[in-house]
Formats: structure tokens, sequence, C-alpha cells
């Protein structure tokens, strides 16, 4: 039943304020892939991924983005959305008076307009990935992130791409402020719902995450660019080694016009 | 799993702008002139002492200048409206909704009336511009001595009560607005709810204007004895026309000591409607009056419920949400008056204004030398999503006992980009994030409503935002 989705990125250049962030990023997601992107503060990680979900500070210069070949670019953010891209903030968003129950429903009926919006299977999926990520119910009564605490916020992020069941999520540094333990149930259930119909790129800084979600790939950007790919013991090189050997390696590449 | 069905309501611009022909058992002419108030209390058959009361109110209300403050009223031609029509005699209030008259029973039945007494309510009322058409209260409460009735008859079937307290928290004489009221009032719910008894669920009364340029000027009264518990809901709406219509009722609380008032209004005229009404209440020791006041319609509201808060340990409680679209003005507000030791107030009020409508929050804070231990808490957030509304805010503060604590909060936020964003990159059209943070920004007063009433407040503000966002 999972069909084949392509997310392909070609020649991305996106700036921010005026200023050129993306410099040329090219790559493919394809459905059943897990890939994890690297690489150093301020490299443009998380504007890739903002760039992608069409946010209205993030212009476009140069490239395309195609998804199953349909033009991501031209697409408002709520089309993107129901088109299947899920972004996961690094920075979630605070919105007052409004449930987490009552937004989660709000989102998946979005969704589902046409065949119909299950209430009661929406219900015993929630319970579940509640569990998983070890929320407590309580939670949904809570206005949406306020007053949640960082990790609780990356939390309810991975539920809200659960409950959506995207096609392609990006989920941008979703173990950063976790402990130990919710790092660990992050990442299983980022495992666990990843599925052969679902491409899922985790935008990271560290290893530990990634022991749990087991990337096919890894992709390091640096600059702007995709600097490197390689396997998942590249994330442990890259752990052992830091960035710079990549940078250096980048800048010889880009002198020798390769 | 509850889902909320809010959200799948489909659109239906046309609810209440819908308008029955206009046949009129009894209607006045056009205008205002002493012989119209005499032929209102004529066709009423008043006592003289109420005859004597709206002659001195109209004699008032032509002395009194309109007010030199707040939002434009050049537009209000007195000479205009028709300040009497009854689809019925005077007087013939029903019972039952099938002695209605088609059409009448149709509108209320439209506006879900019926179904709302049956669901929610202990009593319901409906007035039909002048005329109370119809007034049911639940067989055990009036057993129990609970009144729940139109102005009118309380007039003549319950005069040694409705005298103790007509025109004593509001004089005729307070404004312009409650002196007309005074004058040529009609209709209205009188409620007494006696010592010790509590009404339980809500008692409703619907208001509905129909006729084009029409005056609707009910009047309330709310008295709940020692002890006494009682919860009133108000809801108003009228089609739409191109004249202007006037709104000005006057309504008096009366809490007892230790008795518990909860008045709300969820008020969605059209926008052809002036909506200038006079709401104050009196809290003896112990009591607790809670105005919940909702004003989502009209052209051109002004409204600032009171309390007076006379006996020790009296409380208050006021949740005043405005929304303003295109053409609107929105001045609301509220006042909590300390006149006697250990009183608290706390005043929340909520206003949104887009497409270039405005709010304004004006409040009174007032402290009486001798009212000592005095708590008051008084929190103004407006939501101002585009560049285009205004919201202003005009507390004053009149306080001569130094050991009160008062605190003060005013808050005006825009809906942020990325609020937005963040919606929409789930899935939400434009329209929908921003009517989400609107309904969470409300989410305060919604939670206070019965349900038909929050449905309500969603579906109009979604038609707000479809019209917004294109
Ligand atoms: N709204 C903005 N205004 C100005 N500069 C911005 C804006 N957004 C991003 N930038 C700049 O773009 C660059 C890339 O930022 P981005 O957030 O994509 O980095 P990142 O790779 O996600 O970093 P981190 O690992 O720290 O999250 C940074 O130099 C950042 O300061
Ligand atoms: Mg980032």
């Amino acid at each position: 039943m999972s069909e084949e989705h392509t997310l392909a990125v070609k020649g991305l250049h996106a700036s921010v304020a005026g200023k050129e962030i993306l410099k040329g990023v090219t790559l493919t997601l394809k459905s059943g892939e897990l890939v994890a992107m690297m690489g150093p503060n301020g490299s443009g990680k998380s504007t890739l991924a903002y760039a992608l979900a069409g946010h209205p500070k993030y212009t476009i210069t140069a490239g395309e983005a195609l998804l199953d070949g349909k033009n991501l670019l031209a697409m408002s953010p709520d089309q993107r959305a129901r088109a299947g891209l899920f972004l996961g903030f690094q920075y979630p968003v605070e919105v007052s008076g409004v449930s987490l129950s009552k937004f989660l429903w709000t989102a998946y009926s979005q969704m589902h307009v046409g065949d119909e919006a299950d209430s009661d299977r929406f219900g015993a999926d929630l319970t579940k990935h509640l569990g998983y990520l070890g929320l407590d119910n309580s939670f949904l009564k809570r206005p949406l992130n306020e007053g949640f605490s960082g990790g609780e916020k990356k939390r309810t992020e991975v539920l809200q791409m659960a409950t959506l069941a995207p096609r392609f999520a990006i989920l941008d540094e979703p173990d950063s402020g976790l402990d130990i333990d919710a790092i660990r149930s992050v990442g299983e259930t980022v495992a666990k719902l990843h599925n052969p119909g679902m491409g899922t790129m985790v935008i990271t800084h560290y290893q530990r995450i990634l022991k749990f979600i087991r990337p096919d790939r890894v992709h390091v950007m640096v600059d702007g660019v995709i600097a490197l790919s390689g396997g998942r013991d590249l994330a442990e090189e890259l752990e052992r080694k830091g960035y710079d050997w990549v940078k250096v390696g980048l800048a010889a590449s880009q002198a020798s016009g390769t | 799993m509850a889902q909320n069905s809010a959200e799948l309501t489909p659109l239906d611009y046309t609810r209440y702008d819908f308008k029955d022909p206009e046949s009129y058992k009894v209607r006045t002419h056009r205008g205002i002139s002493e012989d119209i108030v005499r032929q209102i209390s004529e066709l009423k058959h008043e006592p003289d002492w109420m005859l004597d009361y709206r002659l001195r109110a109209y004699r008032h209300f032509l002395d009194r200048p309109m007010p030199d403050w707040g939002p434009d009223l050049s537009e209000i031609d007195f000479d205009a409206y028709t300040y009497y029509a009854n689809p019925l005699a005077e007087g013939d209030t029903k019972k039952r909704w099938e002695d209605l008259p088609s059409d009448i029973r149709n509108t209320f039945e439209r506006l879900g009336i019926p179904k709302a007494e049956r669901d929610y309510f202990a009593g319901v009322g409906a007035q039909y511009d002048s005329g109370t058409v119809y007034h049911k209260i639940r067989d055990d409460l009036a057993k129990k001595g609970v009144i729940f009735t139109d102005t009118d008859t309380a007039v003549r079937e319950h005069p040694e009560i409705l005298r103790k307290y007509f025109g004593k928290i509001v004089p005729y004489n307070d404004n312009k607005f409650s002196a007309l009221n005074s004058a040529v009032w009609s209709g209205g719910s009188f409620v007494y709810i006696p010592p010790g008894v509590d009404a339980g669920i809500p008692l409703q009364a619907y208001f509905r204007i129909n006729a084009n340029a029409v005056g609707q000027f009910e009047r309330t009264l709310i008295i709940a004895d020692k002890g006494a518990k009682v919860h009133y809901i108000e809801g108003c709406t009228a089609p739409v026309y191109s004249e202007n219509s006037l709104h000005a009722a006057v309504v008096e609380v009366v809490a007892e000591p230790s008795a518990k008032v909860r008045y709300t209004t969820v008020q969605n005229w059209s926008k052809n409607v002036y909506n200038l009404v006079t709401k104050r209440a009196v809290a003896y020791e112990n009591a607790l009056v809670e105005w919940v006041d909702g004003n989502m319609g009209s052209r051109v509201t002004m409204k600032y419920p009171s309390v007076y808060l006379k006996g020790r340990g009296a409380r208050a409680d006021i949740l005043s949400v405005a929304f303003a679209s295109e053409g609107q003005v929105i001045d609301s507000g509220a006042k909590a008056v300390h006149s006697a030791p250990d009183t608290s107030s706390k005043i929340i009020s909520k206003s949104i204004a887009i497409r270039g409508g405005r709010t304004s929050y004006r409040g009174l804070l007032h402290v009486a030398k001798g009212a000592t231990g005095v708590k008051a808490a008084v929190r103004c957030d407006a939501l101002l999503p585009d560049a285009i509304s205004r919201s202003d805010t005009y507390p004053y503060n009149e306080i001569h006992e130094e050991d009160a604590t008062i605190t003060h909060e005013a808050v005006v936020g825009k809906i942020g980009e990325e609020q937005i964003f963040y919606l929409m990159s789930r899935g939400l059209r434009e329209s929908d994030a921003i009517h989400l943070i609107l309904m969470g920004f409300l989410a305060e007063f919604a939670k206070e409503l019965p349900v038909d009433y929050a449905l309500e407040l969603n579906r109009l503000i979604q038609m707000e935002m479809t019209g917004a966002v294109g």
C-alpha cells in the first residue's frame, strides 16, 4: 500500500533579510528513506527547512523543490502541508487559548477532507502516540505550547507529526533540550513512525539521537551547501573530529571548481 | 475523543439576516413626543405612577444633551424611529409556542430558541420589537416562588417587588439613553428569586428587532433575594436594513446579601443598530455579581456594565468582550464602585478590532472613603490583527482609601507572522489560522457560554475572517 514519493531539491538558493544563506542545495528524499542533516551552527539547516515549508521571511532566489514533480515553491505553506510536507520546528510557537487537542483535531480534519476525518481513530492513535512519547493526557487540555518546557515542546512536535502522518517530515533538532530518557523516547518514536510510505529528515547536532533513529544517510551542511554526504558512521566521525576538516574539504573542492 | 464540531459547521451568511413582513397589531407613528409616551402607557393600561415616571423621564430626555464623549452618534435621528411596534396585541404574551403566529414562530425557530429551551434553559422569554411574544418558566421553579416574566406583566402582577427596585439602580436621569428608555420602555425580563433558592440552569431571554428603523427599549430587572442564585442569559439579533435602528435598554440587577447573579449577554445586532445600553448591579454583603458581556454586533455600542459594591465582602466579576469589524465602533468597559470594606472586583476586557473596526475600553474604578481592604484587578487585552484597526483604553481610577490593592494591566497584541506560519505549516488555511488564534484569544469568554452561543461566536468570527483574508 505504500506508494513511492519523491522530494527533490535542486540548486536551491535562499536568502533572508537580504542575506544569501542557501547557496545551491541539492538533495533527494524518497519514501522509506531516513536521513540526518548535520552541520555547524548558522550553516543554513533551519533555513532549508523553513524555505521548503514556505516561511514568508525566506526568499527563494534560484533553484527548485518538487514534491512528486509538483512545484512546492509555488504553493502556500498550508498547501505544502496538505501535499504531505511536515516541519517539526526547532522553536515551536505558542498559541494561547487553543488547546493541544483542539489544535490537533483541527489540523487532522483539515488533512482529511474528502475521506472522513474519523474521530475514533484519531482518538485511539493520539492515546497511543502520547504513550510512545511519555506525554501525559493532561497535555491535551493545555494551550498549544504555552508554558510547555523545552523538551515538552519538542515531544509535542513529534506528536503533531504522528497525528498528521505526512509523506515527508523534516524535524529540526527534535533532540535539543531533551533529557537523556526523552532523547531515547523521541528517537524511538521517530524510528517507529517512520515507514516505507514516508521520507524523514532529522536535523541534529548529536550522534545520541541517531543511535535510536538509525538514519540511512547523513548529510553535512556547511555554509549553505551540502558539503558532504555519507553513511551512518559519518555522524560518529563528525562527533569525534568536528567540522573543520569538512570545511577545509569544501573550500578545496570549491577552489578546484568541482 | 470529543470532536469539536465548530470547525466543521458550514458557513451560513443568512443565519440572522432575514426579516418577516412587517405586520403589526399595534404600532405608533414614527417619532417621539409626549403624546407617543402617553399612548404607550395607555396601551399597557399602566398605573398612574408609571405614566408619571415615563413623563418625567421624557422631559429629562428632551433636556439632556447627547454625550459629548465617546463614539459619533450624529447619525441618530430620534424622529426617524418607531418607538412601539408589537406583532401581537399589548399584553398578549403566549405561554405555548403553538399559539404564536407562524412567521414569528419560524423566526425564533430559525434562531434556535425552542430547541435551546428544551436543551439548556429553565425558562425562556422572547421579545420581538416592542412585544414580549412568549414567556415560559419551568413549573418546578415557579412552585418555588421564582418569578420570570416580562416587565409589563410584572408592573401589573408584582407591583410591590417591582416598585421597590424599579429605577432605583439606574435612575432615569442617569444618562440621555436611560431617560429615553424610561420614557418609552416596553418588554424586558423581570426575574425574582426568593431567599435561598438556586434557579439552577440558566434563564434565557432573546431579543429580536425585525422591522426597519424600529427602536427596542426593553427594561430588565433582576432581583436575587438573600442567598439566592441565578444565571440569566440574553441574546440579540436583527436583520440588516439600510436605515439604522436604536436599541436602548436599561438593565437593573440587585444581589441581596450572599446572593449570586450572573448575567450573560451575547449581542450580535446587525451593523445598522445603535446599541446604547445602561447595565448596573448592586451587590450587598457577600454577594457576587458577574457580568459576562460579549459585543460582536451593532454599528455603535456604548455599554459599561457596572457593579456597586455596597456590602462588606461583596464581589464583582466582569468579563467584557468586544469584536469590531468594518464600520463598527464598540465602546465598552466596566465600572466597579467600592463603597464598602473588604469588597473585591475583577475586570477582564478582551477586544479584537479588524478590518478597520474600532474598540475602546472605558473603565472606572472607584474606592470610596471608608471602603478599606479593597482589592481590584483590571486586565485589558486587545488584539489588532491589521494596521487599519484601532483600539484605545481609557481607565479612570478614583481611589480614596490608601490600603486598596489595585492592579492594572493592558496589553495590545498583534497576531504574529510566526504564529500564522506555524499553524499554516500544519495545513490550516490562513483565514482558519487567524480564526483559531482569535478564538484562542477569546477562549476565556467562549468557555463561559452555553454551547450554542459559543458555536455562534465561532461562526461569526469565521465569517469575518473569510471576508478579511479573501
Ligand atoms: N530571520 C533572519 N534574519 C536574519 N538572519 C537570519 C534569519 N534567519 C536566519 N538567519 C541567519 O541565517 C544563517 C543560517 O541560519 P539557520 O537558522 O538556517 O542555521 P542552522 O544551520 O539551523 O543553525 P543552528 O544549528 O544553530 O540551528 C544564520 O547566520 C542566521 O543568523
Ligand atoms: Mg537551526
